[in-house]
């Protein structure tokens, strides 16, 4: 199993050709797709998660971190979809309609995936309705909100209510998160769950993810 | 008006303003829309922000211009007006100082991460500023501002523009901490320390934080700076950080909190105390009163 600790390791120095190398070599020794994929990159990308929590690390390793994990991803994925291996769920995520702000929600995203999600980005500066739209299309299971701004934080309100008003609230949760935001606003505008911040968001999608449909 | 380093020399302990962007929006700003169009379309509101903070005593105002580079711009299709947009910000509050406050010219960080963490390129972000700057100078800016950073390497490049297009104007360098177990680091991982060697080494006049967590949280980044360099140190707090209260958000901090932990901040030598996100002009009239205290 060295080489899946190989890989998480280098994943963590945000070494992306060294990863995409012991990624190839690992399947050339036979290694299975989800075994590297889960002992490698995602193993790699939670201590990432964590350290960058505790900030041990800050966000120019996360983000190398992270290029890294998609060099290994890139190589996996085609695998993992041929062999119709199930992703840990589909997310879609996105700034809230007036929020040009993206560094937050990228890094949830990529922490979203260094889980094996499936993540679908709208981007910021996304309508309600895209959000709801695009879960639907997509097939995802949980909305993930991001904005930093204080003005933009009622939007949110707008789609967990979009989502209600489309009957969807039991196929669809939503998950909210950024600087201002909190536990309290996310009860107080009928969200599903709150990210304190990116490792903590992945967490509660896990939780949302697995409630059943 | 004297000159600001002079005053500054001298031991002075000048006042700042407090939050635009919430000042805005009681004013009709919408979400989505980039704050600094109003500099053109309603510049009479921007002045009037302007008077009500040199009402309340502040000593620099902030011009509303932190989104105000090219590649901030860019996102709202209005870097074509950069200049425009920088010029009637800086114009707006001379009209309201009258020569009784000095214009500080907001410099903000540009929103792109730049390489190898992101896509932007070092070299367009620093062009960016000095156009910003340029037009700022040109339109009669007191001081340059750079301020929110959590890149060092993107701060230093603002620095620098300021110095090189704007040579004759002071430029305070104020950077956002957060609280880890180590110490006092911005996102980007960057300390005090070397926030203080990098931005004084770029030519920085005066040195600091803003925004953050809170006026609490302050006191000891202040007492940090002070340690490590002779430069003036300027902080400008958040009032805490929001929370929801009967379907809106509350910033935490009163006036009267905030003024109290402005002791500390003079205490630990600061030169220039105002506040920034969530503080209004009755914040930055507490603030004056405390400091005006302290001088009599």
């Amino acid at each position: 199993m060295s080489i899946l600790s190989d890989i998480a390791a280098s994943l963590q120095r945000g070494e992306d050709e060294e990863v995409a190398s012991l990624v190839r070599q690992a399947l050339d020794d036979g290694q299975d797709a989800v075994a590297i994929l889960h002992g490698g990159l995602i193993a790699g990308m939670g201590v990432v998660g964590e350290q960058f929590r505790e900030r041990e690390i800050f966000l120019p390793d996360v983000l190398l971190a992270a290029r890294a994990m998609y060099a290994g991803l890139a190589l996996l994925k085609p695998l993992l979809a041929k062999d119709g291996v199930p992703t840990a769920g589909t997310v879609v995520i996105g700034s809230v309609r007036g929020d040009l702000h993206d560094i937050g929600k990228n890094l949830v995203g990529i922490m979203l995936a260094g889980a094996g999600f499936d993540v679908v980005d709208l981007g910021s500066d996304v309508a309600p309705e895209r959000f709801v739209d695009a879960a639907c299309d997509r097939g995802a299971s949980v909305i993930g909100l991001s904005a930093l701004l204080t003005t933009t934080m009622p939007v949110m309100k707008d789609v967990v209510e979009l989502v209600r008003a489309r009957g969807l609230q039991d196929r669809i949760k939503v998950i909210v998160g950024g600087a201002a935001v909190s536990d309290a606003w996310a009860r107080q505008i009928g969200a599903d769950a709150y990210g304190y911040d990116a490792a903590s968001a992945v967490e509660r999608v896990r939780a949302l993810a697995r409630t059943p449909a | 008006m004297k000159d600001l380093r002079t005053r500054l020399a001298a031991g002075d302990v000048l006042v700042g303003d407090g939050a635009w962007g919430t000042m805005l929006m009681a004013h009709g700003v919408r979400p989505g829309e980039a704050p600094e169009s109003l500099n053109l379309t309603q510049a009479g509101v921007i002045e009037e922000i302007a008077s009500l903070y040199v009402e309340a005593g502040a000593d620099l105002i902030t011009t509303n211009t932190f989104g105000g580079s090219p590649a901030r711009l860019r996102q709202f299709g209005l870097d074509g007006q950069t200049e425009a947009v920088n010029r009637a910000a800086v114009e707006a509050v001379r009209r309201a100082a009258r020569g009784r406050a000095y214009a500080s010219a907001s410099v903000g960080p540009s929103g792109h991460l730049m390489k190898p963490y992101g896509d932007a390129d070092p070299a367009d972000i620093g062009a960016g500023y000095e156009r910003q700057i340029r037009a700022l100078a040109e339109a009669g800016a007191d001081l340059v501002c750079v301020e929110t950073m959590t890149d060092l390497a993107e701060a230093v490049l603002a620095v620098r523009a300021a110095k090189s297009v704007a040579p004759d104007l002071p430029v305070m360098a104020t950077m956002t901490f957060e609280t880890t177990r180590r110490g006092f680091f911005t996102v980007m991982g960057v300390s005090v320390e070397q926030a203080v060697r990098g931005l004084s080494e770029a030519g920085a006049d005066i040195l600091g934080s803003n925004c953050g967590n809170g006026s609490g949280t302050m006191v000891a980044i202040a007492r940090e700076f002070r340690a490590l360099t002779g430069l003036p140190i300027a902080i400008q707090p958040n009032a805490g950080l929001p929370e929801p209260r009967d379907g809106s958000l509350v910033y935490p901090e009163t006036p009267e909190f905030m003024a109290e932990q402005a002791r500390g901040l003079l205490a630990a030598g600061v030169a220039i105390i105002g506040g920034c996100c969530g503080t209004t002009p009755a914040h930055v009239r507490a603030l004056r009163g405390i400091v005006s205290a302290m001088r009599s």
